[in-house]
């Protein structure tokens, strides 16, 4: 075992919220040491299909036997593909147990998904954050949306954010750069709504983390849609072309790549974590490193799993199990299902260029006197598009004619599909599972993992609601689907970690620490009460630069 | 706004010169590792693969044939032209399941067997009038097949697809993600630099080819 220097602050993860946790403590002056389990992945230079052209990868972006042999669970959804392979986690070293089948699609590199991210970026509101106390489910979250605004405005400044000022209760207005418009086909079916269902029905462009002003560091996006393969521009915020150089710029912080955290290290006669153990992945050698405090973001599961494995002299569950809620309440989102409509009269128009994102129609459900049989809501993301050739696969034709009218854009399709809330559930839980071990012998974890029935109910209006709005508004051959959904194929897991008013019935505090371990705070998202159903990683960062905040102050009182 | 005319001077760059040009437009104003992508671009492959998979070369010469006659050569270049056969080949060979590769090198045979029943020639020696009048039957016959399934999808979802369209789907796939599927019969920018939510089109212009 080697010893090793002492820092002020370690933060254990690369990814979003570990990106910012790292950027906003050696911004105030601690020296940080960042710790990734994964490889490195430098900006622009590491992006190595970035300016790939389609005809460049032999399977054109497709799947091989291969691929499918080494990626079982990737395969399940559009993860797996040719063009960007390398950013996903090799599942034979890192295997999980599926107690029920749970979708687990991860990134162990530096940045971790910030870089394939799919970069919608929503406030919550209090709708979300009072919605366990009114309903009587699960606990309260322990803040308000007043205590996160302040902070919200601070990580969308620096991460950039295109969106539109909308004025709506349940979806906060922010620090937006100018928006990336609706099309002509979605501001087509926008206007046909805007006198319709009460106007609550709202079409607005998707608000995502793509600067369209250039920001320090980086251009505004140039709108090649090619966002997951990392960007040579560095347009869409990632850890590597956001927080990171902010990071690096104090000249405070240290990066270990490589670097498998195994266990919190705590003193229980202070009751204060004193460090962490690392796993070298590549050497195998182990070290131990000493902070004052330390900052988990090893993503939902990793965190839970971390805490697991750690002071189990003091609590043979882990660090944070003293509430009985350590790996409970597992989430995500469930989506796949929703509508497209054919749009007429647009025909002699088109668009041009790729750009990143499409539409958002907000939650409508359950708000402003709505009242359904299920709890919470939904809502949509989708865009209109014109038809490529693709469309020629199920169409009847063979020949010059049809090669030529498939060369040109087919007909305008207006489709999106729903993101609905899950519901906190106890029973959903997360496990060390000690008869199966990683590459490096250590015992994986077991998901078992389900949704219920106020996600069935709500997922009919899901599939009806749009199919319902794009009739009311003129769209032809109108087809609902659901193609069905299983926990993780959002990737947006949420839980097992929560925080709460009470260290009977949660983990961490308002602030993010844990109860048993004030200098341990965890800020990815195993710190979620509920689930909302806008997409969380703003909400994280949000929390993280709001609980990096409050770290330091109570450094500097000595209460830590 | 209109879309980028022939002289738009991105229009005529290769993707090497777009980067550049975008670069150089760009400047020092916000433009950070410009030289590394430059490095990165220098080093990247720029060459498909002409790997066929387990076909032989008579066979790919066949599966060009037949993908030419689903795509020929009009105002912009065919499908051979594009190399499609090859791209076939490689894909059942590495991507599709046994069974599937069972039905799709049986459908090779019975197309050439059914032009000889209707035409008394073989495949390869037919006229490009006596394929494509062939494929008309052949598309129509999978036609059906695709609406069976998805009248029926659960009876179905374990079959096999019909063999020809297996081929019509890796002709289309194979050709619109060639460079002369994306530059020519499509308009394929490689950095458009900014989004036009609405402009003019008319009748005949080509899709854009998307990037990922």
């Amino acid at each position: 075992m080697v010893q090793s220097a002492k820092y002020d602050a370690i933060v254990v993860g690369s990814g979003i919220s570990g990106g910012w946790a790292a950027k906003e403590l050696t911004e105030k002056g601690l020296r940080v040491l960042l710790l990734e389990r994964g490889r490195n992945v430098e900006h622009i230079k590491d992006y190595v299909n970035a300016v790939k052209a389609p005809w460049e990868y032999p399977h054109r972006g497709g799947r091989t036997h291969a691929m499918e042999e080494a990626y079982p669970v990737l395969k399940r959804d559009y993860p797996l593909n040719e063009k960007n392979l390398a950013f996903w986690v090799n599942e034979k070293d890192c295997p999980y147990t599926e107690v029920k089948r749970f979708d687990w699609f991860r990134g162990y590199q530096v940045g971790g998904r910030s870089l394939t991210w799919g970069r919608q970026s929503y406030r919550w509101s209090d709708f979300d954050f009072e919605a366990n106390a009114k309903d009587g489910i699960a606990v309260d979250w322990p803040i308000r949306y007043q205590e996160l605004a302040p902070w919200y405005d601070h990580v969308e400044k620096h991460a950039g954010i295109a969106g539109s000022v909308e004025g709506m209760a349940q979806l906060p207005d922010g620090q937006f750069q100018p928006a990336m418009p609706l099309n002509c086909g979605e501001e087509l079916i926008a206007r046909r709504l805007k006198n319709k269902f009460g106007g609550m029905r709202r079409v607005i462009p998707g608000r995502i983390a793509n600067a369209t002003q250039a920001l320090e560091g980086r251009s505004a996006c140039q709108y090649r849609k090619a966002c997951w393969l990392g960007c040579p521009f560095g347009a869409y915020f990632s850890t590597q072309s956001s927080t990171l150089p902010a990071a690096a710029k104090t000249g405070k912080l240290t990066l270990k790549p490589w670097s498998i955290v195994t266990e919190v290290l705590y003193d229980k006669d202070r009751k204060r974590a004193t460090g962490v153990r690392v796993l070298d992945a590549v050497t195998d050698q182990w070290t131990d490193y000493q902070a004052k405090i330390v900052f988990l973001c090893a993503s939902t599961l990793n965190s839970t799993w971390l805490l697991m494995r750690s002071a189990t002299d003091v609590w043979p569950e882990g660090l944070g199990s003293s509430s009985g809620e350590l790996g409970h309440n597992l989430m995500d989102h469930h989506f796949r299902c929703g509508a497209e409509g054919t749009l007429e009269g647009l025909d002699d128009k088109y668009y041009y260029g790729g750009r990143p994102t499409g539409f958002y129609i907000p939650r409508f459900r359950n708000l402003f006197g709505d009242k359904r049989e299920y709890l919470r809501g939904f809502g949509y993301q989708g865009s209109a598009d014109r038809k490529g050739w693709a469309r020629a696969v199920k169409e009847l034709g063979v020949g010059a004619a049809f090669k030529d009218e498939m060369s040109t854009p087919g007909p305008w399709v207006f489709g999106a599909t729903a993101f609905g809330e899950m519901l906190p559930n106890h029973a959903n839980n997360i496990g060390l599972d000690l008869t199966k071990k990683d590459k490096w012998g250590l015992p994986v974890l077991k998901i078992d993992c389900a949704t219920g029935e106020n996600e069935r109910l709500m997922r009919k209006d899901m599939v009806f609601d749009l199919a319902e709005m794009l009739e009311e508004a003129g769209a032809k051959q109108v087809k609902s689907w659901d193609v069905g959904s299983y926990p993780g194929m959002a990737i947006h897991e949420m839980g097992t970690a929560r925080m709460g008013r009470d260290p009977k019935t949660s983990v961490l505090n308002a602030h993010n620490q844990v109860w048993d371990a004030p200098n341990v705070f965890i800020t990815d998202g195993s710190c979620m009460v509920s689930s909302a159903c806008q997409n969380p990683s703003l909400t994280y960062m949000a929390l993280t630069a709001r609980a990096a905040n409050f770290a330091v102050n109570e450094l500097k009182r000595r209460n830590l | 706004m209109i879309p980028l005319s022939e002289e738009d001077p991105l229009r005529k760059l290769n993707r090497r010169e777009a980067i550049r040009y975008v670069s150089a437009i760009l400047g020092g104003v916000a433009f950070t590792g410009g030289t590394q992508l430059l490095a990165v671009i220098e080093t990247a492959s720029a060459a498909g693969s002409n790997t066929a998979g387990d076909f032989t070369t008579e066979q790919i010469a066949f599966l060009d044939e037949i993908a030419d006659t689903i795509l020929p050569a009009t105002k912009t270049p065919g499908a051979k032209a594009a190399k499609v056969g090859a791209f076939m080949a490689l894909m059942v060979t590495d991507g599709y399941g046994p069974e599937e590769q069972r039905v799709f090198s049986d459908g090779m045979q019975r197309v050439d067997s059914a032009m000889r029943e209707q035409a008394q020639v073989s495949f390869m020696k037919a006229t490009p009038e006596q394929r494509l009048a062939l494929l008309v039957t052949l598309d129509r016959e999978a036609k059906r097949s695709i609406d069976a399934r998805e009248a029926n999808p659960n009876q179905t979802k374990t079959k096999p697809a019909h063999y020809f369209r297996m081929m019509k789907e890796l002709a289309l796939l194979g050709y619109f993600t060639s460079e002369i599927g994306c530059m020519q019969a499509q308009r394929y920018v490689e950095t458009p630099g900014r989004f036009d939510p609405c402009v003019p089109y008319s009748p005949g212009e080509p899709s854009w080819a998307s990037h990922a």
